[in-house]
């Protein structure tokens, strides 16, 4: 099985985002950077589909050159190789970065790559427009199943489970498909000391995308008033057992 | 949560390890009204704590930092947090493995264990080292480590107990209010604390609170990236923290330690990553906290392939991935040691900064002995903030030199290594003339110091072997025989020597002999014109320094001190003035060139470049004058550091460049030639028996060991005095020799020449310690070009201070036989002096 796995550079902040000057973009020189929860577990899936069934899992994300780091942190923990296209680091709406996506699986295509299972997170982290597999997959005339919390995959068909709030809805998919995952679909492997050795080594393509004239504006950012969070300290020792205990009772945890 | 006390009388920034340590030390000297703040949570606030890799390496190259940890590892003991699981220092290069020998002597000089071992030994100590990469190892026993968070929590705790402290948490510092020179307050998020005194102990951000005095802790934060990979299969079966001794790859600048069942790898390899205190992110802006930053991986890729062949057993496993990995933030200092002490700007605003955990609790009781008591039971000459002169404040400065220094962490580091970065900061007026003679400069406290001139290179043939030619790489490195062939023609001739680098303070005022009176142990009510050479003892009776005095008027001193102990001793100086003003003082270090002219035909030089009479009736040995050399007014003192006739020569900085002309020109057809440091601070000292601050000399000593005592004590009261008299009543603990090297001779028939710290052994071998249980080592090693011998100092219990003892010195792993030449300060070279009085 060949699986395209899409990921996205996103910031990996504290509690407190800050914007940077003129509201464009948020502050990211002291930040480090990552992949979203759902995309971890997206690589994750691949790396056992094809542990399981053979084949590859290739990597794929649309960002600064920078991006090559989250493509070789995907290689580190299995991936074969790494698709980067590469941008200048401007914001790419989810119909501007679908259609890029689409004409580099085009073109992957025509050089002679077949992709079975396409999966990407259900969101981006930062974003979070819900939108740029949806639009892959109707681009591709492609079978798309959202918020993906189970897989079972054989080689032509996948079963998936979507958890909805009385159970699960299952379904069940011939290949080719696309399908946007979310957090909890699995439990993301650390990379060995080999493997982020070896990661360092693993192939990546690079191109520049066309990006759509046409698109969504960033006008500005604006962070949301301070919620003003605060903490209580109950007391230290055994001398906050009581205090604890009236709280309990106040959440309606412990019965009298 | 309750409100901060409107006064106090500490008020400690900083609830991280060495913050939490002063607080308990003061306490424990019966201080109260103490008050800790952070403006992070407890027990972890976020700063390089939190973080740390916590073990402790017992052994270092520096004496007080030895001292320092086994006073922080005592204390560590005592509160039931450390573990011992000892710790190997490995050797994959040659270099590597010689430095290994190095490492031993120190622990022997020290007074710690440790032994090199065989890659056999090492594989049976710690089974999973590929030893096929290693030629050997330093084992030390002694190795351990410590729960500082929990150090922390107890001391705090302890603190608190007394009665003593009031701790506030989530408490940010928005000012420091200093009003005539004093610190008076602090101001928070809390409110204003009133205060007598404040302690920074808040690591990488107290440059940032310094500033907010008006005063400077010259440090960097500066990143050290450590990982930690699990889980490791081979720790299933460890129980507790550690169960493996800790690994440090000397070679390639890493460590390897167990924690738990993980291995932290943490190194000091990769490039150097300064940041400025301002730039650190807050506690809300940071994803871990503001000292662990995200890890950089690319910096750190050529570390990872060198652990995973190191430890092949453990790391090669891909069920074992990187659990954690941060760009952890530490402090970084321009010489890489602590910045403890009181400000020499602000009065009252004390520095306890750059500690790492090794050293935070030894650092930590320091501190507060030096605010209850006026001086600390350690010698803290190495880690005082006041070491730091103007320049070295800088942030340019402190970037450039610990830019530097981050890779000599784990690095070989010569005893006379020398800076490449941040130089040429301080020069005398005679360095154009210097550079033009080919001088070498080393760099003393900033200052550039011409240590040869290799325009003295030809006298390397008229000397021939009398330069003592050193054969081995290390022993000549940062050397040069020149150094020995400038002595010998000094010595046939007349040499001069930029003494530039001195620190000059004039005193003066109606009070002005009762307040130099009570700091020095020499009797300075002499005559005007007469000079004084004295130690400056601290109240326990050892060297705070030891300089000279010139009585220059009735009501005036002229004290002239080491470059390097300017900023030290100057603040001794001005914390003593006395409160009625009586006493002013003038640094005139800067207004001030100083060149020495010393040698048999100095006088005949001086002579003709002035009207003044010089001849040894009207220019006796100790004393000192005006005199005019051409136009140039020179204040001419006739001592000697160097054991032959001649004097110091003090000039306005703006016009040393003619005073050097004068003379150079004069000196000419007597044969004068340019000396170097080389011959001033080592070679020329070492023949006449000289002590140096530093290295003979320290507060661990005391005049009586070091033989400076005089045969009558002043009837006057002294610092120290009492410890002083005590001490003259004792049998000396031990007295400082001159040792000669009789066979230099290594087992591969090459000629080794120590250079300083190496231990003195019995015939049979064995350290040797006095009745204090201080060991024997090398104070000062160097050439006595005109005795043909090499020369040692060290200090030696009574029963081998016996001229003609033998004895060995440790060098390199080989045992060289010495002999006492000399018990006491009597000089090898010209005994009787009959140079000097000329």
């Amino acid at each position: 099985m060949n699986v395209l796995v899409c990921v996205k550079r996103v910031p990996d902040p504290g509690a407190r985002i800050e914007l940077a000057a003129g509201d464009q973009a948020i502050e990211t020189r002291k930040l480090g950077f990552t992949i979203g929860p759902h995309e971890e577990c997206a690589v994750e899936e691949a790396v056992r589909l094809i542990e399981k069934l053979g084949g590859s899992a290739t990597v794929l994300t649309l960002g600064p050159a920078d991006a090559e780091e989250q493509l070789r942190d995907s290689m580190a923990v299995g991936a074969d190789r790494g698709i980067l296209l590469e941008t200048e680091g401007d914001d790419w709406d989810p119909a501007q970065t679908a259609a890029a996506i689409v004409a580099a699986i085009r073109a992957a295509e025509r050089q002679g790559s077949r992709f079975d299972l396409f999966l990407f997170g259900n969101e981006s982290a930062d974003a979070g427009g819900f939108q740029v597999g949806i639009r892959v997959a109707q681009a591709l005339d492609l079978p798309c199943i959202t918020g993906v919390k189970r897989l079972e995959a054989q080689a032509n068909k996948v079963l998936a489970r979507r958890e909805i709030a009385t159970g699960w809805e299952v379904y069940e998919v011939g290949l080719p498909a696309l399908l946007t995952v979310r957090e909890g679909l699995n439990s993301p492997r650390h990379p060995s000391f080999r493997s982020l050795m070896a990661a360092r080594k693993k192939p990546i393509e690079r191109s520049r995308p066309e990006r759509d004239p046409v698109g969504l504006e960033l006008l500005r950012l604006r962070l949301p008033p301070d919620r003003g969070t605060s903490a209580e300290m109950l007391g230290e020792g055994k001398a906050a057992v009581p205090r604890v205990i009236e709280v309990l009772k106040e959440l309606g945890v412990l019965q009298a | 949560m309750s409100g901060l006390p409107s006064h106090a009388r500490v008020v400690i920034i900083g609830a991280g390890i060495v913050g939490n340590c002063v607080a308990y030390h003061l306490a424990r000297l019966s201080w109260k009204d103490l008050v800790l703040i952070d403006k992070g949570p407890l027990p972890n606030p976020g700063g390089s704590t939190g973080h740390a890799s916590n073990f402790i390496y017992p052994v270092d190259h520096s004496k007080i930092m030895t001292q320092i940890t086994r006073d922080s590892l005592r204390q560590y003991q005592e509160l039931g947090v450390f573990r011992e699981s000892g710790g190997l220092e490995l050797a994959r290069t040659p270099e590597n493995f010689q430095e290994l020998h190095r490492r031993v002597a120190s622990a022997k000089c020290w007074g710690e264990s440790g032994e090199v071992v065989s890659p056999e030994r090492v594989k049976s100590l710690m089974p999973f080292v590929n030893t096929r990469l290693i030629r050997g190892a330093f084992w030390v026993p002694t190795v351990g480590v410590v729960d500082s968070l929990r150090a922390g929590t107890l001391m705090r705790e302890s603190a608190q107990q007394m009665g003593a402290l009031t701790l506030s948490a989530n408490t940010e510092v928005q000012g420091i209010v200093v009003t005539g020179g004093r610190v008076r307050a602090v101001r928070t998020s809390r409110g204003e604390i009133q205060t007598e005194y404040v302690v920074i102990a808040c690591g990488i951000w107290s440059p940032r609170l310094a500033r907010m005095a008006g005063a400077a802790i010259p440090l960097s934060p500066a990143v050290h990236q450590m990982i930690s990979v699990g889980p490791i299969k081979a720790f299933e079966k460890t129980t507790g923290e550690i169960g493996y001794p800790i690994i440090r790859d000397m070679t390639t600048m890493m460590y390897e330690r167990q924690n738990g069942g993980e291995m932290e790898i943490g190194s000091y390899a990769h490039r150097p990553i300064l940041m400025e205190p301002d730039d650190i992110p807050s506690i809300e802006t940071s994803k871990l906290s503001p000292t662990e930053l995200p890890f950089t991986k690319e910096d750190f890729e050529p570390q990872m392939a060198q652990a995973l062949e190191l430890l092949p057993d453990l790391l090669d496993d891909e069920n074992a991935g990187i659990q954690y990995a941060i760009n952890g933030l530490l402090s970084l200092t321009p010489d890489g040691g602590p910045i403890a002490g009181e400000t020499p700007e602000v009065k009252g605003l004390w520095s306890a900064a750059a500690v790492w955990i090794k050293e935070a609790p030894g650092v930590g009781r320091m501190v507060a002995e030096w605010m209850t008591t006026g001086e600390p039971e350690l010698d803290p000459n190495e880690v005082d903030v006041a070491r730091f002169q103007p320049y070295a404040r800088t942030r340019r400065h402190v970037r450039a030199r610990t830019s530097e220094i981050y890779n000599r962490t784990y690095g070989i580091v010569h005893p006379r290594e020398q800076w490449t970065s941040s130089r040429n900061h301080r020069l005398s007026p005679f360095h154009s003339r210097e550079k033009d003679l080919g001088a070498v400069f080393f760099e003393l406290a900033g200052w550039e110091r011409p240590h040869w001139y290799e325009s003295n290179s030809r006298l390397l043939e008229h000397y021939g072997d009398r330069v003592q030619p050193r054969p081995n790489e290390w022993d000549a490195r940062w050397w040069s025989p020149i150094i020995n062939a400038e002595h010998l023609a000094m010595r046939d001739r007349v040499g001069m020597v930029d003494l530039s680098a001195f620190a000059i303070f004039d005193i003066r005022g109606p009070g002005v002999l009762e307040y130099i009176q009570k700091l020095t142990v020499g009797q300075m009510d002499v005559p005007p014109g007469k000079a004084v050479y004295t130690p400056l003892l601290n109240r326990a009776g050892g060297f705070k320094s030891d300089l000279t005095i010139t009585r220059m008027t009735e009501h005036s001193y002229r004290i002239v001190t080491g470059g390097s102990q300017g900023g030290i001793d100057g603040r001794w100086f001005r914390d003593n003035l006395p409160a009625d003003r009586s006493v002013e003082l003038h640094d005139l270090t800067s207004a001030l060139c100083t060149v020495g002219l010393w040698g048999p035909k100095a006088r005949l030089v001086l002579q003709s470049v002035t009207q003044d009479d010089v001849s040894s009736e009207a220019f006796p040995y100790a004393s000192a004058k005006q005199i005019d050399v051409g136009s140039v007014p020179v204040w001419a003192l006739r001592i000697s550091y160097v054991g032959e006739l001649g004097w110091e020569l003090y000039a306005p900085m703006e016009q040393g460049a003619e005073l050097w002309d004068l003379l150079w020109t004069a000196g000419q057809e007597h044969g004068l030639l340019p000396v170097g440091i080389g011959v001033y601070a080592t070679t020329a000292r070492l023949e006449k028996g000289y002590r140096l601050y530093g290295h003979e000399l320290d507060t661990e000593y005391n005049p009586v060991e070091a033989d400076l005592a005089r045969p009558n004590v002043k009837a006057q009261e002294f610092i120290g005095k009492e410890a002083y008299l005590k001490a003259r009543a004792e049998a000396p603990a031990a007295i400082l020799c001159t040792l000669v090297v009789e066979n230099n001779v290594s087992s591969s028939g090459e000629r080794r020449y120590m250079l300083g710290h190496e231990p003195i052994l019995t015939t049979a071998g064995e350290p040797i310690t006095d009745h204090k249980g201080r060991r024997s080592y090398v104070t000062s090693a160097g050439s006595g070009p005109s005795l043909g011998k090499y020369l040692l100092m060290a200090y030696l219990p009574p029963e081998y201070a016996r001229v003609g003892t033998q004895l060995k010195v440790e060098y390199f792993g080989e045992h060289y036989p010495v002999t006492v030449a000399v018990a006491g300060s009597t000089p090898l070279f010209d005994s009787t002096n009959e140079r000097m009085k000329g």
